[in-house]
């Protein structure tokens, strides 16, 4: 236990994070290339045809990791800013910074891939489907976080100011979720279903588990190499930061 | 022993009185009050001159034009709910005060709902009737606006504490809480259709005075936050 609270306390000093993290990257990358080519290669060869949508199917080995991780994501960026408001950790607010773009590129990720998956199956690029929507609306609230993070010029106001968006979006997220879900029901689609809840095959699901195992590894490395350009960048003119570089 | 340094009003008379400051502000220049409704009324006019004057397809679609419109004028008005505020300095007399900054700010927030979301609810079926909504629908978008125009200042007031120290926040306030306005939207909306087709709007109702009273808990506390925020940037 007592380990376990040093851990965290090392984790709000930037020269302890920077060189932990560096070591972090160094270990996850390589294990990250190696998910994502296995789990494409199994998802995207070796995987059976789907019945009905044969080859086509197979974007949701890109689609659904990357919607998974968006909205983790969110939660991710959630609880950093909470860190950062209750026990004001600098380092939290970096983390928060960090983990927006990513997240807001992963829903951008997640929509596209659907769109593109949309037009052979459901014969449209874009359909008002609940989901769909959901993750529209996430994309704003993750654009809004950037924005309005951009738009202070005090960056540790900024970060506070983000900290408290992201805690009065999270508590707004299961809400608009369900709203959202209640709306759709209540506009009910004529024509077909569009997500005909099909147990998937064990074949088609492992490669999705590792793909989505892949993809949450990317985020982290994503968050941590983010996280340390914006230390480079804040202690550029620190001692041990130069101290630092000029050993390696 | 020193003696605490009591408030010398109670919390009630401090919201009361930073109600009846904001609304007297607000009732001074009548055009923030007047200008929401003039910008209801234009925007409503835009829809049948875009969709054509066909009264049944008017009528059809005029749950969800009402909503979208009262839902962009609330988001017009909240720009500057804290603005006067943050510019002549009384925000750092109450963020001063001995009082919760919450508590005070909520004081303005409800003047300011009273001036313009709950003027617009009051004169929306004016609104209703010209795109030819069925009177059956009338009182529950009345009802359903007084509920939700309190969701959507209240979520607003966050919006426009985070946003007041930015220079030309405005669009950018608009990317913050038109998110947040989903559900509003979308309750509003559906009990007003399903009144309107007869049913019973309750199951909306309800869910959109939970929403309210959710938001009435929580939005203060994210308000006062964010009021501090802005003050040190």
């Amino acid at each position: 236990m007592r380990g376990m609270w040093a851990f965290i306390h090392k984790l709000g000093s930037p020269p302890w994070f920077f060189g932990f993290s560096g070591t972090l990257v160094r270990w996850l990358l390589p294990v990250t290339v190696l998910l994502l080519a296995v789990g494409a290669y199994w998802g995207l060869l070796v995987a059976p045809p789907d019945f009905r949508q044969g080859n086509s199917y197979r974007i949701i080995y890109i689609h659904v990791p990357a919607a998974v991780v968006a909205l983790a994501g969110y939660y991710v960026m959630a609880i950093a800013g909470a860190i950062s408001l209750i026990w004001r950790i600098k380092m939290a607010d970096v983390a928060m910074r960090a983990a927006a773009p990513v997240g807001a590129v992963l829903t951008a990720v997640a929509l596209v891939t659907g769109a593109i998956w949309g037009k052979p199956t459901w014969g449209a690029w874009w359909v008002w489907d609940a989901r769909i929507t959901s993750m529209l609306i996430l994309l704003f609230l993750y654009l809004g976080v950037v924005a309005l993070f951009e738009a202070y010029e005090n960056k540790t106001a900024a970060a506070k100011a983000c900290a408290v968006l992201t805690l009065v979006g999270t508590v707004n997220i299961p809400i608009i979720y369900k709203s959202v879900d209640w709306w759709y029901s209540l506009h009910q689609p004529a024509s077909l279903k569009f997500t005909g809840e099909s147990a998937i095959d064990a074949s088609m699901l492992y490669p999705l588990l590792v793909m989505i195992g892949a993809f949450y590894l990317l985020f982290a490395m994503s968050m941590l190499l983010n996280m340390r350009a914006e230390l480079l960048w804040q202690h550029r003119n620190a001692h041990w930061l130069r101290q630092r570089l000029d050993v390696s | 022993m020193p003696s605490v340094d009591r408030p010398s009003l109670s919390l009630l008379a401090a919201f009361g009185r930073q109600f009846r400051r904001h609304g007297q502000a607000l009732m001074a220049s009548l055009t923030d009050v007047a200008n929401p409704l003039l910008f209801f009324f234009m925007v409503v006019t835009l829809f049948p001159l875009g969709l054509g004057p066909d009264p049944l397809q008017l009528a059809s679609m005029a749950p969800g034009i009402l909503w979208v419109v009262a839902l962009l004028a609330s988001l017009m008005v909240s720009a500057r709910m804290f603005a006067s505020d943050f510019e002549d300095g009384s925000l750092e007399q109450m963020a001063l005060a001995s009082h919760p900054l919450s508590v005070l700010a909520l004081g303005e927030v409800a003047a300011h709902w009273l001036a313009t979301g709950c003027l617009l609810a009051v004169v929306s079926p004016v609104f209703a009737m010209m795109l030819g909504l069925p009177s059956q629908g009338l009182g529950v978008l009345v009802l359903s606006l007084l509920l939700g125009t309190l969701c959507l200042t209240l979520i607003g007031a966050v919006g426009s504490a985070l946003t007041v120290s930015i220079r030309r926040g405005g669009l950018l306030l608009s990317l913050l809480i038109i998110p947040l306005n989903v559900p509003v939207l979308i309750f509003g909306t559906a009990a007003v259709t399903e009144a309107v087709m007869g049913r019973d709007p309750s199951t909306w109702l309800t869910l959109m005075g939970a929403l309210a009273a959710g938001m009435l808990a929580l939005a203060p506390l994210a308000v006062g936050a964010a009021l501090r925020i802005s003050l040190d940037s």
